[in-house]
Order: structure tokens, then C-alpha cells, then sequence
């Protein structure tokens, strides 16, 4: 055997190194999704039950005025495809975050977990690698929706990566951090209760936010504190080409304070997962 | 616990204590692993081994004491305390889905074992656990028995000199424990690793072997089995066992 042997250090690991491993952890969460048929499935039937099931029915109900991106008056379900491209991101966040400690897929935080490489390094990774999934489906969709007549500028296709990525990685440091923190929130119903549900309805998702103003004041500055709103604000101007500054502001620092709390929550010394006994409980 | 007294342990656990909330799970856990031994780490459930292989594996930071993987504290020198040290988990954690070869090749990653690198080494850690055949099967279509020898071969790809292995038998049949069981002890003659083997059941403890036993938090005895069995005034090693596991506690069976 050629293995580092006692006492003397092994060398420190090159930039190469850290790529092997980023790639790694990336080409296993996609190849785990391309064998989860249903899983990819379910994330494309749930935004396209919203397009063509929900923005058909509500198109005559819920006129939108010209608001920017937009130029002119759009239909109703042009209006939601973002937010959907945004609800997408959402799941998948909370999904793949969220199952990495409480599934089955527990065994295989450990497993990441002991990698040598710094744990910031891996949690980050990890993230990528969730909202390299993301994309994948929200590239999908788009297809999908574009033949059912939702067709934006094709620059704007390539226009919403840089977007995706903000909003992915923002969304997925969330789901991280909520796993962390939240002992109760152990199945996907409680996820879906009281994270996805409030946070996709009181935002610009589904209704400009003029409109929500309109309704209720304290409706609107929910929103208006919603992380959420800004992801899909993000999107929607990028769809169009364009970059809503104020969005990008708020889902960098969003993504900033929720990665560095989920790197806290699970630095092995301060970590609430020290406090708690960790996943896989306080263990025999 | 004996053995060569001048090189550096593979596993040094120094006074080590740890808590949940109010339940101290390690009260004052010392362990020394020699290079090239094998050991049993013996306790009843909840007697503390999990929460020792968490401290060792850096899930969580023990709370006082110190522990060392060759030299290096897993604290302060966690990186290279980790790439000496291989792991295998009670609970499954291959994935299904992918093939035995995808999944080693994520493991590899994991080590940044350069693409080259890693070819050879899952090639060599599947000859020597006898799954070269398999390396294309799904983990879905492997018996218990077999994967968990790929979870062992996982644990060996970036060459550790320390192998923890926390109740590896757990859900295999008779004739399927005792082959891994041989298996672990040759990898520690021929390859010369150090092995801590966790583990509820008395029988796996060979009349060669180091033990540790472990009972609510604390070592109540280390050594070589016929001393500790000897220090018990015991005909065996199950007796020496009964005997230290009753003596500060409630009746249990083992």
C-alpha cells in the first residue's frame, strides 16, 4: 500500500483536486436523477398542471396590465411561467436538501461528510450539484411551455442561466438550512405546508405585486420580505434580457446568509446537528 | 492496550466524554488501537459506539479529550486524519441506482483521486473483495452480503491505514457474517491496517482479537481477550462480558 503513512503529512490538495471532487459529487446527482424517473417526472407535471390547468382558467379572470419586462399586454400564463420556473427551483431545493439528512439519502450525507476535502467545500458542492438538476429541469419545462405558446426572445434562454444559478443555489443554502435547523419539519408534507405553500402564494409568482397591494397592504409586505419574490423577479427580467439589479442584490445576500448559517449549522463543533446527536440520531 | 510501543497508534481516543442535551453518551473513553491490530469494540446498543465513530469521523466534535488517526488530531488536522481513515457505516449508504463501479468512482471523488487513479483503484479494492465480476450491476442486485463488501472496498479506494466498521453484520445471514468477518481480519494480516470492528455480538470476538468493551459510555475493560477474560475471572469471553456489563448497571441480556 501507498497510502500516507503516520505522523508525516499528507500534500495538500491542488485546485485539481478540488474539481475531481466537485465534479463528482455533481455527475452522481445527476446521473441519481436521470435513474429517478418519477422524481423527474413529478417536477415537470407540477409546474405544467399550473400552466395549463390553472393559467388557462384564471387568463380571463386575472388581467395583467404592462408592467415591465413586459412591452405589452401579456396573457395570463406568459405572465406565471416564471414563477413556475421559480416554483421548480423551489422544490428542488427543499427536496434535495431536505432529503439528504431525513430519506434514505441520510446514509449518504455521512458518506460525504467524511471526505477530507473542507466541509464548506462539500456542502457547497452539493448545492451545485441540486441546482445542476434545477436546471435541468427548468430547460425541459421551457421546451414544453414553448410549444404551448410560451415563447420568449431566444437570448433570454441563455439569459436566465446566470439567473438559475443565483436563485438555485439561494433556494437550496435555504432547504440546507432549514434541515438543520428545524427538527419538526421531517417530512415533505411539513415542507410543503409551511415553507413552499406561504412562500410560492405571497410573492410575485402568481400576481404583480401591484395587484397584491391593491388587496392588502400586509399582504404585500410579506412579499416584499419574501426571498422568494426576487427569485422569480430575477427570471422574469432575465427572460426578457434584462437585469433587475435590486433582485440580484437581494437573492446574493440571501444565498451569502443562508449558505454560511447551513456551513454553521453543520461545522461539527458549533453545528445544531452537534447539539442534537446529528443524523442518524443521538446514535448508540 | 499492548502492542508496539514506539510507533504512533493508529487510533488514539484520549479521555474522551460527550454528551446529548443531558444524557452523557462517553464518560471519559480512552482507546488506544496499535498499528496492524484488530479490534472489537463490544457494547450493547446505546452502550456508545455510534457516538464514538461519530467523534472519530468528525459528524460532530467530542466535547473534551482529544483523538488522534495516526498522529493527527481530528480536530485540528481534520483533512489529514480523514484520508488515513476508512469507513464503513451500520446504515447502507450506497446508492441503488447506480452501478457498483459508479458508485466507488464517487467515492474516489470524494478522496480527488485523479480519473486515472481512481480506475485502478476500484479495479484493485473490487479484486480483493471478489466482486470484479460485479462492478457494472446495479448495488439493487447484489445481496446483503455483497454490498457490503462493496462498502468495504469503498472504505479501502484511498488506501486508509485505519478501518472503522460499525456493526458491518448487522442483517446477514450466519454463513454471509462470518465471510466478511474473515475478510476484515485478512485485510488487517496481509495489508497491515488497523481495524476497529463495532459490534453487539460476543461471537464475533475471535480468541485472537483486541477488545474494547464499552458499557453506558465508559470502558469497563481493553486488551487482548485472554486477559481481559482472565481479569473477569471468566471462563470465556461472553462470561467476562456478562460479568462487566451487570456490574454498574441494569440487567441486560446480551
Amino acid at each position: 500500500m501507498v497510502g500516507a503513512t503516520a505522523g508525516s503529512d499528507a500534500e495538500p490538495y491542488g485546485a485539481g483536486a478540488y474539481l475531481i471532487c466537485l465534479r463528482g459529487i455533481v455527475w452522481r446527482e445527476a446521473l441519481r436523477f436521470i435513474h429517478q424517473r418519477e422524481r423527474f417526472v413529478a417536477a415537470l407535471v407540477r409546474p405544467l398542471v399550473w400552466l395549463f390547468i390553472f393559467a388557462a382558467g384564471f387568463r380571463s379572470v386575472l388581467g395583467v396590465s404592462i408592467i415591465p419586462p413586459y412591452e405589452t399586454y401579456v396573457l395570463y400564463e406568459v405572465y406565471i411561467t416564471p414563477g413556475l420556473i421559480a416554483m421548480i427551483q423551489l422544490f428542488n431545493g427543499m427536496q434535495s436538501s431536505l432529503s439528504m439528512v431525513y430519506d434514505r439519502e441520510m446514509g449518504n450525507m455521512r458518506t460525504l461528510l467524511i471526505s477530507p476535502f473542507p466541509r464548506w467545500f462539500l456542502l457547497t458542492s452539493k448545492l451545485l450539484a441540486g441546482v445542476a438538476v434545477s436546471l435541468l429541469q427548468v430547460y425541459v419545462f421551457l421546451a414544453i411551455a414553448w410549444w404551448w405558446g410560451i415563447e420568449p426572445p431566444l437570448y433570454g434562454y441563455l439569459a436566465i442561466l446566470p439567473a438559475l444559478v443565483v436563485s438555485g443555489l439561494m433556494l437550496g443554502a435555504l432547504g440546507m438550512l432549514l434541515s438543520s435547523l428545524i427538527k419538526q419539519l421531517e417530512n415533505f408534507a411539513g415542507i410543503m405546508n409551511f415553507v413552499i405553500f406561504p412562500m410560492f402564494f405571497a410573492s410575485s409568482a402568481l400576481y404583480p405585486l401591484w395587484r397584491i397591494k391593491e388587496a392588502s397592504n400586509v399582504l404585500y409586505d410579506i412579499c416584499v420580505l419574501n426571498p422568494f419574490t426576487y427569485a422569480v423577479e430575477l427570471i422574469r427580467f432575465a427572460l426578457y434580457g434584462q437585469l433587475h439589479e435590486v433582485s440580484l442584490g437581494v437573492l446574493a445576500g440571501c444565498t451569502l446568509i443562508f449558505l454560511a448559517g447551513a456551513i454553521y449549522a453543520y461545522n461539527p463543533s458549533k453545528g445544531f446537528i452537534a447539539r442534537r446527536g446529528g443524523p442518524g440520531g443521538a446514535g448508540a | 492496550m499492548s502492542g508496539t510501543q514506539n510507533a504512533t497508534p493508529s487510533l488514539e481516543v484520549l479521555s474522551v466524554s460527550h454528551a446529548f442535551a443531558k444524557r452523557k453518551a462517553l464518560d471519559g473513553v480512552s482507546v488506544t488501537l496499535a498499528p496492524k491490530t484488530f479490534c472489537v469494540l463490544l457494547g450493547l446498543n446505546g452502550a456508545g459506539k455510534t457516538t464514538l465513530f461519530s467523534l472519530v469521523t468528525r459528524l460532530y466534535d467530542n466535547a473534551s479529550g482529544t483523538i488522534e488517526v495516526l498522529g493527527h488530531d481530528v480536530r485540528k488536522e481534520a483533512s489529514q486524519a480523514l484520508r488515513r481513515l476508512g469507513v464503513v457505516f451500520q446504515q447502507r449508504t450506497l446508492d441503488l441506482d447506480l452501478t457498483v463501479a459508479q458508485n466507488l468512482k464517487y467515492h474516489a471523488a470524494l478522496h480527488g483521486l485523479p480519473p486515472a487513479k481512481a480506475k485502478t483503484r476500484v479495479r484493485a479494492v473490487l479484486e480483493r473483495v471478489a466482486l470484479s465480476d460485479r462492478a457494472d450491476d446495479k448495488v439493487r442486485r447484489l445481496s446483503g452480503g455483497q454490498a457490503r463488501r462493496v462498502e468495504i472496498a469503498r472504505a479501502l479506494l484511498h488506501e486508509p491505514r485505519l478501518l472503522l466498521l460499525d456493526e458491518p453484520t448487522v442483517g446477514l445471514d450466519i454463513e454471509a457474517r462470518q465471510a466478511i468477518l474473515d475478510h476484515v481480519r485478512r485485510l488487517c494480516d496481509e495489508d497491515g491496517l488497523s481495524v476497529l470492528w463495532a459490534t453487539h455480538l460476543i461471537d464475533e470476538v475471535g480468541p485472537e482479537s483486541e477488545v474494547v468493551i464499552l458499557h453506558h459510555g465508559r470502558v469497563v475493560d481493553a486488551g487482548p481477550v485472554s486477559e481481559v477474560v482472565t481479569r473477569a475471572q471468566a471462563q470465556d469471553i461472553r462470561q467476562a462480558f456478562a460479568t462487566l456489563t451487570r456490574a454498574d448497571g441494569p440487567l441486560e441480556d446480551a
